[in-house]
């Protein structure tokens, strides 16, 4: 495979740019202030890749986040997801890209509290037009993959932080999207349960699914495969992680 | 709009959400009950009070001789005035949009009637044919007295349907027999019965007042003289009043100012009065009701409103997760619709069904209170109303929830 470094970055030349932002900004207005947030990010995610962003409080992650998954608008610049121009879309469009690109993972999981696990994860589908029957189906395979097959039936408030945040995991994949957005999704999860999530989504990425991670914890962006450090608003630095380091000098030693 | 799977996902929805259901519920019933139990209340009284008045009819004037108070020409005060078939003649010549005329005179003593060994004690009323008309007393077996019984002055009688019960007894038909009056015979041609609540108007008998004058020595007499007119308001009534007194005042020497010279009572001034009356009423009714609807209204939007607005963080993950604009706010309306129709249903039931109760439980002789009829259209009017109210309320904060962005609707606790 013919690949090639630049900038501490891995590209490939044949794979698809999954994301691709060019001078990016985003500013909040609060009354008379504006609050500059992004200031002008250039980033290429591709088709399976196992990201993570990481910075400090405010610096600006979730902003970013929220832009990716079409929750939020930006000012400047520009956004491509799977190439396509993500401006100026009319709120149908947005809410299907929303439904049929993007799997969103909250850090406070975000369940509608009156519906079971079973419900929360068919949510996507109901959307999409798949018959009850159907979508409850497809969504206790996934619960099933999840080890919750048991917990369908239960309300979110009967379910341990966990448990939820695997049950908003199985909800952002129902809809099989092209990218997982987690904005901190250990946030709320203590250091085993947190590991544990994380081999999930290494598991999702796996199988092709381009994940992208917001963290401010070094353990679970070490379990990423690409770490970006935002600071004041742009990209410091990024880094092949670790693992990934040893696992393709590995591949090339083969 | 007809999908399953959306009115189940509504279903659901509504389920698991029963306070937020049963509140807005409430209103809309509430209004609806109240509603139906005013419009309801209000007939039943104004159908009650109605009922005081005999079943007369409405537009007839009725004049009764008095003794003069005043003095007049150099004649005393205190002077009997007596009617006599001239001023029955006159009237009718006199009189341009006269309907109805007949003039009654009282045999004196005792009012025992025989039929065999049968008695009893009813009101001889002896009259014209037209009687017919201004007591609104319809023969419901044979004739009413007719003008060739005046001509010929036959001793016939027409009995009320009380009398018939009371004097032919095992459902003996009384046409063709004979009953006796002071000991004359008298033939039944017919049976009449009045829509009233007062049983005196059907323990009548008629009999011709020329037959009377002749065989009771009457001569001419006549004790009172009713007449009905076309339709007057309520002005031309009172004029109308004022120039029959003049007209026997000119006729019996007395000054037409002497108000104890004749006495005139005049259903049609009575009822117009009433009808003003319950004009105010029904009005005060209708306002109190259109206020019960406006809090409706008022209170369904509120709740929609809060709805909406507690539901923010949920349209927040539906929209993050996919959903349109136009799904959020169209389960929101459609969620809306099927509670206020349901709401508005029970409390349409409810009401009538406290108006039925109230119905039976009245004593059904009450001058106060009778058939409370609700007007059905009003009901289903306001109804109707108050759902397209709230769906009117819910679409404006619905459509301002599913337009805000996403991050914003989620941020919301
Ligand atoms: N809706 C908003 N309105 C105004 N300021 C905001 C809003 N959301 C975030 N901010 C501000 O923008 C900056 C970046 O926020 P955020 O992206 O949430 O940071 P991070 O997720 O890295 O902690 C912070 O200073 C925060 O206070
Ligand atoms: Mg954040």
């Amino acid at each position: 495979m013919y690949r090639l470094f630049r900038n501490n970055s891995l590209y490939s030349i044949i794979n698809l740019f999954m994301i691709e932002l060019k001078g990016l900004h985003k500013s909040y207005i609060t009354g008379n202030n504006k609050l500059h947030v992004l200031k002008g990010l250039d980033l290429i995610i591709e088709q399976g890749e196992l990201v993570s962003v990481m910075g400090s409080s405010g610096s600006g992650k979730s902003t970013l986040l929220n832009v990716l998954g079409i929750l939020d608008s930006y000012d400047e610049g520009y956004y491509k997801l799977n190439n396509t121009l993500m401006s100026n879309l009319t709120e149908k469009k947005a809410a299907h890209y929303r439904n049929n690109m993007i799997g969103f993972v909250f850090q406070s999981f975000n369940l509608i509290s009156f519906k079971n696990a079973m419900e929360n994860v068919a949510l996507p589908l109901y959307y999409q037009g798949v018959s009850r029957k159907k979508r409850n189906q497809i969504a206790l395979e996934y619960l099933d993959r999840m080890g919750l097959k048991e917990w369908a039936d239960h309300m979110p408030n009967e379910l341990s932080g966990g448990q939820m945040q695997r049950v908003a995991i199985a909800r952002s994949m129902i809809s099989k999207p092209k990218v997982i957005l987690a904005d901190e999704p250990t946030g709320a999860l203590d250091s085993t349960t947190s590991l544990e999530v994380m081999d999930l989504f290494r598991e999702i990425n796996s199988s092709g699914i381009t994940i992208i991670i917001v963290t401010h914890e070094k353990d679970i962006s070490e379990k990423t495969d690409r770490i970006i450090y935002l600071k004041d608003g742009i990209i410091e630095s990024e880094f092949i992680s670790p693992r990934k380091v040893s696992e393709t000098v590995g591949a090339y030693r083969n | 709009m007809f999908d399953i799977d959306k009115w189940q996902e509504i279903f659901s929805t509504i389920q698991k959400n029963k306070l937020r259901t049963f509140l807005t519920g409430f209103s809309v019933a509430w209004g609806i009950f109240m509603l139906i139990v005013l419009l309801g209340s209000g007939k039943g009284l104004e159908n009650g009070i109605h009922s005081n008045f005999d079943a007369d009819a409405a537009n007839s004037i009725w004049i009764f001789p008095g003794q003069t108070s005043i003095p007049y020409k150099g004649i005393q005060p205190g002077k009997y005035v007596r009617f006599t078939n001239e001023d029955y003649e006159r009237l009718k010549r006199e009189i341009k949009n006269l309907e109805r005329i007949s003039s009654r005179y009282d045999i004196r003593g005792n009012d025992l009637i025989s039929y065999k060994n049968e008695y009893g004690s009813f009101g001889i009323n002896t009259i014209h044919p037209d009687m017919e008309f201004i007591e609104n007393s319809f023969p419901i077996k044979g004739r009413f007295i007719n003008n060739i019984d005046i001509e010929k002055s036959r001793k016939v009688a027409v009995i009320g349907d009380l009398v018939d019960e009371a004097l032919f007894k095992n459902g003996k038909s009384p046409i063709g027999e004979y009953i006796k009056i002071k000991g004359i015979p008298f033939k039944v041609v017919g049976v009449y019965s009045e829509n009233s609540n007062n049983d005196g108007e059907r323990r009548r008998v008629y009999i011709p007042i020329s037959t009377a004058q002749m065989i009771f020595d009457g001569g001419n007499r006549v004790n009172n003289i009713a007449l009905s007119v076309k339709d007057m308001t309520l002005d031309e009534s009172k004029q109308f009043e004022e120039k029959l007194k003049a007209s026997f005042a000119a006729n019996h020497n007395f000054d037409k100012e002497d108000d104890r010279a004749i006495f005139i009572r005049n259903n049609q001034e009575n009822i117009k009065e009433f009808q003003n009356a319950f004009q105010g009423i029904r009005l005060f009714i209708w306002v109190i009701g259109i206020g019960t609807i406006i809090a409706g209204i008022v209170g369904v939007s509120n709740i929609m409103i809060i709805v909406v607005k507690e539901r923010t963080k949920e349209i927040g993950i539906r929209k993050a997760i996919g959903a349109t604009p136009w799904s959020i706010v169209s389960s929101i309306l459609q969620e809306s619709i099927l509670i206020t129709s349901f709401a508005g249903y029970i409390g349409l039931v409810l009401g009538v069904a406290l108006m039925e109760i109230i119905a039976k439980n009245v004593p059904a002789d009450s001058m106060m209170f009778k058939n409370p009829e609700i007007d059905m259209s009003v009901a289903i009017s306001a109804t109707i109303l108050l759902i397209i109210s709230g769906t009117f309320a819910g679409y404006i904060p619905a459509r301002r929830a599913a337009k805000i962005k996403p991050v914003v609707a989620l941020r919301d606790e």
